[in-house]
């Protein structure tokens, strides 16, 4: 069977829901970001197979727009991490609920 | 103009209840209570005397007109406009409504007039007043009104009015409940009476009376209805007079009625509101005179009853209760009359028993005010030399309730018992006549008690005797005068005759032009001559107070050792205990009932109840369920937001693809 | 040839995200996620986006799973303690393969639905992905908002000094 586009977007749909599963499962804060990651990396392949779909570069351009955004979402977020464990001692995402009511 | 009977009553209780008894006059014009009670007093007696001498006025313009078309109708305003069932509001005041206007104004004055001193010491002066004058208006509505609707408006509003009254103390429980009775037990006979209404208008078409008893009438009219119907009618609306005018077996609450005032029990349990069956009954003459089974059924159950009633009186020891009996048995007599088609006798009847129940009642109301409270006969006695006056009157009501010749209940009650006999109903006459006696005895029994032989008044009371105040015992003397002079208008034909005097009855002259059939057959040949009747029923009552005397006066010991002989001792017992019919019907009627509501209740509480708190539960349990979306938990966050999206998304997809 | 490509390097990112999320200890998941991020960059090159597959492995790859590589350490975090609840565990894998099978399909029958034509991929034009085409492009119609991830990159640059930054205390 010939690729297709529709197999990446197959591909894209299992690994967004991968992540989500990461993201609402997991214990351990940074392992969450990391699964956000996985979810936009997921968003990002569906973008670029649009793209070759219709034969447009804009879908590429967003792309690098994504990670670039990732990037500065990554870096926020990981000292946000590091401020919240020099006060708590914890990444428990459980124990951490300060944001209640 | 005839309006004005009705409307003036009613602006007195607007005063009387909306200034004073409603404290408006205390506390918002600082009124002091001295003047409030002489407002309230004037007010009062003066609207009803107003009403009063518009009637006599009207009376005397009826003389002038010419027989039949004895009659004047005001219509006011279209009441109930309701595609073919239209109800104006539309007074009636002929013959008829005439002697009953003017029965009820000029006694229920006088009884006003009375009150004033009765009640001078009752705290709530003012509102005793609003409720009589309410009760006037009421009376008047039913008398008055010109078709069935109208008179069933007055109907129910005495009955309010009564029920106000007695339990007008309602401090005690004991008269609330007697208030309620009343109305309960009335309300059942007003049953019959609205499905009576019901079929009148469902057979003529209309509840109007000129229509109705105009298509009654009308033999054409009268081919289509079959005969049962009539019956059916005449039974139903007889069913509200026995609840109102307190037959069997609806007369229970009328003892109990005994409970409010005194002037109450006199005008509303003696002279007007029971007698209101008897009216209504004879304003359908047309009816009832087409309906030979009705008439039959009417005649005994009112015969039972007369006799059921003095059976009960004799043995009774409070003063108001022989009273109550004696009108129940009394009241058996007019409907005995209107049974057999008297009308007239019958409402001769309720016109001399107004004076003379009145006068007993307030009589006995001015003994009671004279032994600061006391009602049981067992503790009185000797009387007559220290309230003179209340033992005179009290006598003449006695003598004329007995039947004693000359006085006015000799005439009406032997125009009944002749009618009866007459019309071809021995058996009842015969129950009648043995009811004589019994009358006679037990009212000369409660007089002797009361007022001769060995004072039995407890000693701290004796001390206080006194007679009544003038406007207490003007009454009773106005009233033993009617007594006496009242039964010269309605001197029956076959007594005038044996005098001489032809056309002697004057009120049944004058009543008769009202009602409009009275199909008076002659039942054959009789055994007894009129004159023979006259004789029988003059030794029927000579025999009774020669018992009383006898029995009270002469040999006082021997009622007590007779009735605790070991033969006679259980009759006593029932007779005093009135038959335990009130326990009957408690058996029967009220314990099932109130076993049903409180089962009914059980299933509310339980089942409505808990539906309802079930709901609140349920939402109770849903918010703190959802009370998990805003824990501050990042994952609860999480998850609910992926949910969320999913279901979203779904739904586009099964959405785009459809 | 390239059907086989594409099967085993989408293989690879589906079994390094399964090991992202199932592993206990962070460095372990970040390297998972390597794994997976070098296999997306292998199907962009078969999309024909170059550039973009160099970038993802530069800058994704490279840069971002350094930086957390460099916070989980830093942290020194000891492994997780993964609750292993046996009895939630088959409920939760069954929801989870649940909403996989059916976020496929949908993927499927939305694609179906988009392009009833099927996803047959037509030749690109030339200079498709390349440095030069994505430069052509983005340096013309999409100058403003390369301009502004600029000013976002700034922003997180001043934010992360202002969080991370020890308070004199």
């Amino acid at each position: 069977m010939s690729v297709s586009a529709e197999h990446y977007f197959v591909l894209s749909a299992i690994l967004f829901v991968i992540g989500a599963y990461g993201v609402i499962a997991r214990r351990n804060l940074i392992v969450v970001l990391m699964s956000l990651e996985l979810m936009l990396n997921s968003a990002n392949l569906a973008f670029v197979a649009f793209s070759r779909v219709h034969n447009d570069m804009t879908g590429q351009v967003f792309m690098i727009m994504s990670i670039t955004v990732a990037a500065a979402e990554v870096a926020v977020g990981l000292a946000l991490v590091v401020a919240v464990y020099a006060h708590r001692d914890t990444l428990d995402v459980d124990v951490l609920k300060i944001l209640k009511g | 103009m005839i309006l004005w009977i009705i409307l003036i009553p009613l602006i007195g209780a607007a005063l009387n209840g909306l200034v004073f008894a409603s404290g408006f006059w205390k506390k918002y014009l600082r009124g002091d209570e001295r003047t409030e009670k002489k407002i309230v007093s004037i007010v009062g007696c003066g609207v009803v005397l107003v009403s009063a001498l518009i009637s006599s006025a009207l009376f005397f313009k009826l003389l002038s007109m010419e027989p039949p078309r004895r009659e004047i109708i005001q219509n006011l305003f279209e009441w109930i406009p309701s595609g073919s069932f239209t109800v104006s509001f539309e007074l009636l005041f002929d013959t008829l409504s005439c002697v009953m206007a003017l029965v009820v104004t000029w006694v229920g004055f006088l009884i006003h007039v009375y009150s004033v001193g009765y009640m001078h010491h009752d705290k709530a002066y003012s509102k005793y007043f609003t409720y009589l004058n309410l009760f006037i208006f009421f009376m008047l509505i039913l008398v008055l009104g010109n078709s069935f609707p109208l008179m069933f408006v007055g109907w129910e509003g005495v009955g309010l009015a009564s029920y106000l009254l007695i339990g007008f103390w309602y401090e005690n429980p004991g008269n609330a409940d007697a208030g309620r009775k009343a109305f309960i037990v009335n309300r059942i006979g007003d049953f019959g009476f609205i499905l009576g209404i019901f079929l009148i208008f469902f057979v003529f078409g209309s509840v109007n009376y000129q229509e109705v008893f105009g298509r009654a009438s009308d033999p054409a009219f009268m081919g289509a209805v079959p005969a049962a119907v009539i019956t059916v009618i005449a039974l139903l609306l007889f069913i509200g007079a026995v609840g109102k005018s307190a037959q069997i077996p609806l007369y229970v609450w009328l003892p109990d009625a005994m409970a409010g005032p005194t002037p109450v029990s006199a005008l509303i349990h003696a002279a007007t509101m029971v007698t209101a069956g008897a009216y209504m009954i004879a304003r359908c003459n047309v009816i009832y005179s087409q309906s030979p089974t009705a008439q039959m059924v009417v005649v005994t159950v009112a015969a039972l009853t007369s006799f059921l009633a003095a059976t009960i009186a004799i043995t009774q020891n409070d003063i108001k209760k022989v009273l109550a009996y004696s009108t129940i048995s009394q009241l058996g007599y007019m409907f005995m009359a209107i049974g057999v088609g008297a009308y007239t006798a019958g409402l001769f009847h309720l016109v001399t028993h107004a004076f003379f129940k009145a006068l007993l009642f307030l009589g006995s109301g001015s003994v009671i005010h004279a032994l600061s409270g006391e009602q049981d006969i067992r503790h009185m006695g000797g009387l007559r030399k220290f309230i003179p006056t209340t033992a005179i009157t009290f006598l003449i009501g006695t003598l004329a309730i007995a039947g004693v010749p000359f006085f006015s209940g000799f005439f009406s009650k032997d125009g009944i018992l002749g009618a009866v006999y007459d019309r071809g109903y021995p058996i009842h006459w015969l129950i009648g006549i043995v009811t004589v006696v019994l009358t006679a005895l037990y009212m000369g029994r409660l007089y002797l008690l009361t007022f001769e032989g060995k004072s039995r008044v407890a000693d701290k009371i004796r001390s206080h005797i006194h007679e009544s105040p003038l406007t207490m015992t003007i009454p009773l003397m106005i009233l033993a005068f009617l007594s006496i002079a009242g039964g010269y208008i309605g001197v029956p034909e076959f007594i005038g005759e044996l005098a001489g005097i032809h056309d002697s009855n004057l009120f049944d002259r004058f009543v008769s032009s009202s009602i409009t059939m009275d199909n008076f057959i002659s039942a054959g040949h009789h055994l007894l001559s009129h004159t023979t009747l006259l004789i029988l029923s003059i030794t029927a009552a000579a025999l009774g107070v020669a018992a009383a005397c006898y029995f009270f006066y002469f040999r006082p010991s021997l009622p007590g050792k007779i009735a605790s002989d070991k033969t006679i001792e259980p009759l006593y017992e029932s007779s005093l205990r009135k038959w335990y019919v009130d326990e009957l019907y408690d058996y029967v009627f009220v314990e099932p009932f109130r076993y049903l509501s409180e089962q009914a209740a059980k299933f509310d509480l339980r089942f409505i109840d808990g539906a309802v708190n079930g709901v609140a539960a349920v939402l109770k349990d849903m918010a703190l369920t959802l009370q998990d979306a805003q824990s501050g938990a990042l994952r609860n966050y999480a998850t609910l937001m992926a949910i969320g999206a999913f279901a979203i998304l779904v739904f586009i997809i099964i959405w785009q693809s459809l | 040839m390239e059907t086989v490509v594409f099967y085993i390097f989408a293989a690879l990112a589906v079994a390094g995200a399964l090991l992202v999320i199932t592993h206990k200890n962070p460095v372990s998941s970040a390297l998972s996620l390597v794994l997976t991020l070098f296999s997306t960059a292998v199907l962009f090159v078969l999309l024909l986006a170059h550039f973009v597959a160099a970038i993802q492995i530069l800058v994704y790859a490279g840069a971002i799973m350094v930086l957390f590589l460099f916070t989980v350490m830093f942290l020194n975090l000891r492994p997780e303690a993964l609750r292993f609840d046996a009895r939630n565990m088959a409920f939760k894998v069954s929801v989870f393969l649940v909403v996989l099978l059916f976020t496929g399909y949908f993927a499927w029958m939305g694609f179906n639905k988009a392009f009833p034509g099927g996803g047959a991929l037509s030749p690109s034009p030339e200079g498709f992905g390349t440095v030069e085409g994505v430069g052509r492009v983005l340096f013309t119609d999409y100058l403003l908002p390369f301009e502004l991830t600029s000013v976002l990159i700034l922003a997180a640059i001043i934010g992360v000094v202002a969080i991370a930054k020890r308070r004199e205390s």
